[in-house]
């Protein structure tokens, strides 16, 4: 459904007045995410995990290059026909709470995100969007402020989830969850594939996020280091292929909780 | 020490988020304060820091009042993009607070390449990062940092609170919080578990099961997805 073709991302920077530099920060990367199938994407910060989200939803700053394809079922994700797709077929969960209003309540900013999408639904519709995550109706009332880091991740997953999507972009979306919230997020990506989404999850928390995933993408510094099926995260890692994502694994601290070196 | 003696605390009319909390972290010691999603930890956070002035009851840093001026109990959160003003580059947010330790800056992994960049021009973990070192420095005693390391890769997070334990040898006061048991099992030198507006002590291996919580087992799907719409 989602494939990513030799796509880099780089940033066009004044240096002086009027010289220009461009510096890749992302690519050349291929992925490619099938119906049915939850992608985990994880590797360290400022790898390039919401560049790549970013990307895809046509939401870089101004400053950004884009090259290479990304197609979605067969369509060119570009500003022609980005507008059609984003919030209907493709949705997006931030990894920031900071991408909330935080001048409009709650409940508002989600009837919007269903709007968007093309289906307006009344308060009991938003009410039901809310349950769906576990949040009770109290919250289409209040303001962003009011809400705990768990219960604003919730409200933004309720956002990009109620225009029924065929693909979830999620960024970080169990930060900040406890243990019942993040598997009941978790759980719902699962049963998103298996009834024929698709779902990019990119995070940290690869002790959670293995039992739901199907193949686990590994990025460091903006390279594809390698895709490798999710069954290979498990006792002390020695089914990895790739040294990092065996770092990576060792360094959870339901792990090893501990530094080992990684050739460059 | 970082005192609370029973405070309690609720946002506008509604019901008490705390009521009646007494906790202390002192010099040196890592807290780990745990609970579910919403139950008041970070409520806890801000009272403690200062951000937020508790109903009844008091905060007592080192037996005094917190007075005005650079206080010595930071408090770091996990939207690290809501901390920091993002018209400011990096080199003047940490500017601001004084010299930096560039020993610290070495163990937090904060590069001076992003001193020139602007905020969104580094990621989430790496302004974190950068908030970190901004609040530890040599006035800081106590610490509450509210999920700090849930948006760093595995990696930096271990390198994160290595440099957070020899700050804490060094006899800075932390309190942890965080949804993940297994981290807090690995740092804290105690631990404090928040729920109904009430704390109550955790004993070490009660909470362990947590490696086994991501599988899809939790049995609670208030909307089945296929009522989605098509």
């Amino acid at each position: 459904m989602l494939a990513i073709e030799a796509l880099t991302v780089g940033f066009r920077r004044y240096r002086g007045l009027l010289a220009q530099v461009d510096v890749r920060a992302l690519g050349p990367l291929e992925i490619g995410l099938a119906r049915g199938e939850v992608l985990a994407l994880v590797g360290a910060s400022g790898a390039g995990k919401s560049l790549l989200a970013h990307a895809l939803f046509g939401v870089l700053p101004p400053n950004a290059l884009v090259s290479g394809r990304m197609l979605f079922d067969g369509i060119a994700l570009e500003a022609q026909t980005l507008p059609a797709l984003r919030g209907r077929k493709m949705g997006l969960v931030p990894q920031s709470i900071s991408h909330l209003d935080p001048l409009v309540r709650c409940g508002r900013q989600l009837g919007w995100a269903a709007r968007r999408a093309g289906r307006p639904v009344d308060r009991s519709g938003l009410e039901a969007a809310l349950g769906w995550f576990d949040l009770d109706a109290s919250v289409l009332d209040a303001f962003p402020h009011a809400l705990s880091g768990g219960m604003a991740r919730r409200l933004m997953l309720a956002m990009a989830i109620i225009g029924g999507p065929d693909l979830v972009v999620a960024d970080e979306p169990i930060s900040g969850l406890d243990a019942d919230n993040a598997a009941l997020v978790l759980g719902y990506f699962r049963r998103l594939a298996d009834e024929g989404r698709a779902v990019l999850l990119i995070t940290h928390d690869l002790v959670q996020a293995i039992p739901v995933s199907d193949r686990v993408a590994i990025l460091r510094d903006g390279h594809l280091e390698g895709i490798a099926p999710a069954a290979a995260f498990s006792g002390d890692g020695s089914a990895l292929a790739s040294p990092y994502a065996r770092a990576l694994w060792r360094a959870m601290p339901e792990n090893g909780f501990g530094l080992e070196p990684v050739d460059a | 020490m970082l005192e609370a003696r029973d405070i309690s605390f609720a946002y506008g009319r509604a019901a008490p988020v705390l009521s009646g909390v007494s906790l202390g972290v002192g010099r040196g010691e890592i807290v780990g304060l745990s609970g579910p999603s919403g139950c008041g930890k970070s409520t806890l956070a801000r009272l403690l820091a200062g951000y937020l002035t508790s109903r009844s009851g008091a905060v007592l840093v080192d037996g005094a009042a917190p007075a005005k001026g650079w206080s010595p109990v930071q408090y770091v959160h996990q939207a690290a993009y809501l901390s920091v003003d993002p018209r400011w580059r990096i080199g003047a947010i940490l500017d601001e607070a004084g010299p930096v330790d560039e020993a610290l800056r070495n163990q937090l992994g904060v590069s001076r390449r992003w001193f020139e960049r602007y905020p969104h021009e580094i990621s989430g973990g790496e302004l974190q990062r950068v908030v970190l070192l901004r609040a530890l420095g040599p006035r800081t005693r106590y610490l509450v940092a509210d999920e700090v390391s849930a948006m760093l890769d595995p990696i930096t997070q271990v390198e994160v609170w290595q440099a957070l334990q020899a700050r804490a040898g060094a006899g800075l006061g932390i309190l942890a919080i965080s949804h993940g048991d297994a981290l807090l099992e690995r740092v804290a030198t105690r631990r404090l578990h928040l729920e109904a507006g009430r704390l109550l002590p955790v004993s070490g291996s009660a909470t362990k099961a947590i490696g086994n919580a991501g599988s899809p087992q939790c049995g609670k799907w208030p909307l089945e997805p296929a009522n989605l719409p098509a």
